[in-house]
């Protein structure tokens, strides 16, 4: 037996809403499968099950918000007999021997789970890995359960639609908020204006019985959004509690973009690598060199961490941004670490971060080349200790054995914790970078 | 909008019955070329009351009873307002008005156009319509959305006594046929009339009641239905804006979009059978043209699609009544 409890999917989360259950008792799972939908204050996280088993009770209500640590289901695990489960509508005898990827040996969704789309995590996991909508495909299987061949068969839609009202979605634009970040009070969970108008101005959303009193026409300033306000909250505590302080470096790239262009050359398009993927590497590299820079800082004290997980500053559509880890980045391969990172960006654009990939950084890299801008100094995320910014890849005049050339160049900053440590150790770090990048090769 | 001018006297209670007859006598007494044709409008004073006195008072040259034979002096007023008359043409109930929708479609709705501008057919057609008097399926429905369906005609609608007395006179002075629409709920509703209020505009829907949290839109009999209800939702707090579309063609888009905007919710009353109806039409034309002004789905309320009921109980359900508008407020702003 094991419980599934309320993780905690950043340093600042203290409570999480449970927003579904993905699986119903009597489910299967194994260890990795997505289990639920939980909602942060900064978004909406899919959160992994770390025991395989059969699904027992659910204790929490969708809708519920509990703190971290919180028991939210039972889990019986294999070796249990499975009388143990609290009424499980299908008996799983199959269960021991069948892998979880035989459709037919996962035991049916039982009706305890209420939901509309009737499918099997498995299902859901392909429709999610297709981006499909499971909403809008016909179950083809007994009492109109979605199958495997449904989804594969069904056209991908792209990233999941929020149900909202027009007007809900032009405020919800005008002001710059994410949807998927509201909680919808209309029929179905549609979100309405009232709760644009929530988000916005503070209050909770007004009742009908409420609706004729007149309208806040006052031209107040307009309290922050909840992901807003979360990293108002972080940023705050760590321009407070942290003394930062500042290094940049230029870093010649002419030999690293040479090596990617030609390494580029001979690939079909969805293999080839792009600088963010080389600058990526040589951070995470460098952090391994210089593990002063690494970790966190916790009761006064610097914790080095073992692995480097590098925080990627996702800025979102909607406003806000969020740092999903790349976990072992220093030691995935590039052309991996360039599929992780494409899948990572898209996927927390979409809002459907795994719970394993928002595991804290241990040193996160802020990239605002795209942007345009040639030099970022950051805001350390706390409580890590360091902070890198990579601006844009520009040509630029550089002297290179006494004479006057042009080459492709990028300012690396870092900002760092001055408790952790000092301007040299910051600068061993930098010249790592610079160092790491003159042999891609190696990389 | 109506143009007022300096007040001579207060409101009077009258009926919506009285009113549409003193608009008939005005405008028998303003302009010779007006004459009222029907059936039993002479002697009988019309099936409903109208036209009672006005045979003694203008004679049978300019008040003429018809026989049962709707084509047959719909087709004669048409011809008249070609030969430079000013017709009203009277007939019982909508139901009866088939039997001359050869002659409103194909000659009165069509002549302009296919004498290239030639001739217009200044002729009016009254008639009755709706249900809610227990007069079975061949005298209660309400078929204005089919005629509202048709270019070349106006269509009006008055739903108060201001429009039941001075939508006569507005229909008369336009030169193409115009269709009045009599709900027969109406006749013996009593209200006020506005002694400062002389004629009206036929080209603009009017808020018949402000409000902030959704739009009632309606016409003709079920507008008192939807001020009751939206009486009863200001008691729970919902405060309802009612639209009086008055005229169903041309329909007034500006003033209904305005009030969507307003309100971002829109609930439609319309007795005539949902399917293909006047209220799909102004609902795909909010969708259209409001749609991201809209909060919620709009809402329809409409008559069962069913022959309309002679039994009390059954017409009273088949046709929405305050109940039922209450409830599909309630589903738009829940």
């Amino acid at each position: 037996m094991a419980d599934f409890t309320m993780p905690s999917l950043g340093a600042d989360m203290d409570e999480g809403t449970l927003v579904e259950w993905l699986v119903g008792p009597g489910d299967t799972v194994t260890k990795g499968d997505v289990v639920a939908v939980v909602e942060t204050a900064k978004s909406t996280i899919e959160v992994e099950c770390f025991d395989s088993g059969t699904v027992g009770a659910l204790l929490v209500d969708p809708g519920t918000t509990v703190p971290v640590g919180t028991r939210m289901a039972v889990i019986n695990t294999e070796t249990e007999p499975p009388a143990a489960v609290p009424a499980p509508a299908t008996p799983s005898a199959k269960q021991p021997t069948a892998p979880a990827s035989e459709l037919q040996a996962v035991p049916g969704r039982t009706t305890t789970g209420g939901g509309d789309t009737v499918s099997t995590p498995l299902v859901r996991h392909l429709a999610e890995r297709k981006g499909i909508d499971l909403s809008s495909v016909h179950g083809s299987g007994k009492g109109g359960r979605i199958t495997r061949s449904d989804v594969e068969h069904a056209p991908a839609d792209g990233p999941h639609r929020v149900k909202a009202s027009p007007l809900a979605r032009r405020m919800a634009q005008s002001s710059g908020i994410d949807l998927s970040a509201l909680r919808g009070t209309g029929q179905g969970g549609t979100i309405r204006a009232d709760d644009v108008r929530a988000a916005t101005a503070g209050p909770p959303a007004r009742t009908v019985e409420s609706h004729a009193q007149a309208r806040p026409s006052s031209a107040t300033a307009e309290p922050a959004y909840p992901a807003r306000a979360a990293i108002a909250a972080l940023m705050s505590r760590a321009n407070r509690e942290i003394p930062h302080y500042y290094l940049s470096t230029k870093i010649d790239l002419a030999a690293a973009m040479a090596w990617m262009r030609d390494r580029n050359a001979d690939r079909p398009v969805a293999e080839r690598l792009v600088p963010a993927a080389l600058l990526l590497k040589s951070v995470a590299l460098a952090a391994r060199q210089v593990p002063e820079l690494n970790g966190y800082w916790k009761d006064e004290a610097f914790v080095p961490s073992h692995t480097v997980r590098l925080g990627v500053a996702v800025s979102l559509r909607g406003g806000g941004l969020v740092a999903p880890a790349l976990t072992d980045a220093d030691t995935m391969p590039l052309p991996e670490l360039m599929a992780t990172l494409k899948g990572l960006v898209s996927r927390a654009r979409g809002g459907r971060l795994r719970a394993s990939e928002t595991a804290d950084p241990t040193l996160t890299v802020t990239n605002l080349g795209d942007q345009g801008v040639e030099t970022v100094f950051g805001v350390i995320y706390p409580p890590q200790v360091a902070l890198v910014g990579l601006g844009r890849v520009i040509e630029q005049p550089v002297a290179v054995n006494g004479m006057l050339t042009v080459h492709p160049t990028v300012t690396a900053t870092l900002s760092a914790d001055h408790r952790a440590s000092d301007g040299a150790t910051g600068a061993r770090f930098l010249t790592s970078i610079d160092r790491l990048l003159q042999r891609p090769e190696e990389l | 909008m109506s143009t007022r001018k300096a007040p001579t006297g207060t409101s009077r209670p009258t009926t919506y019955r009285e009113a549409l007859r003193e608009g008939l006598r005005e405008a028998l007494l303003q302009d010779e070329r007006v004459f009222l044709m029907g059936e039993d409008v002479g002697r009988y004073g019309g099936c409903f009351g109208v036209s009672l006195g006005l045979l003694e008072e203008f004679g049978p040259d300019r008040i003429r009873d018809t026989p049962l034979s709707e084509s047959g002096f719909v087709g004669a007023g048409i011809g008249a307002a070609l030969g430079g008359m000013r017709p009203v043409v009277e007939i019982m109930t909508v139901n009866f008005s088939l039997l001359a929708l050869d002659q409103i479609l194909n000659n009165a709705a069509t002549l302009l156009h296919m004498s290239g501008g030639q001739l217009s057919v200044p002729v009016v057609i009254r008639m009755t319509t709706g249900a809610g008097r227990q007069l079975g399926a061949q005298h209660s429905h309400s078929l204005e959305g089919w005629y509202a369906h048709i270019p070349g005609i106006r269509v009006l609608a008055p739903a108060t006594v201001d429009d039941a007395r001075h939508m006569l006179a507005a229909a008369l002075a336009d030169p193409d046929p115009v269709l009045l629409f009599e709900h027969g709920s109406l006749y013996n509703a009593e209200g006020s009339l506005d002694a400062t209020v002389d004629a009206v505009d036929l080209d603009t829907a009017a808020v018949r009641r402000p409000g902030t949290d959704v739009s009632v839109i309606t016409y003709g009999g079920s507008l008192p239905k939807a001020m009751a209800a939206a009486e009863t939702l200001a008691g729970e707090g919902i405060s309802a804006e009612v639209v009086d579309l008055r005229t169903l063609r041309p329909l007034d888009d500006a003033t209904v979009m305005a009030s969507v905007g307003r309100t971002h919710r829109a609930v439609i009353v319309d007795e005539a059978w949902r399917s293909g109806s006047l209220a799909a039409e102004i609902s795909s034309r909010i969708t259209e043209q409001a749609f991201y002004e809209l909060d919620a789905p709009v809402q329809r309320v409409c008559s069962a699609e069913v022959p309309i009921p002679y039994a009390r109980q059954l017409e009273e359900a088949a046709l929405p009544q305050p109940a039922t508008i209450v409830d599909a407020v309630r589903r738009a702003v829940s």
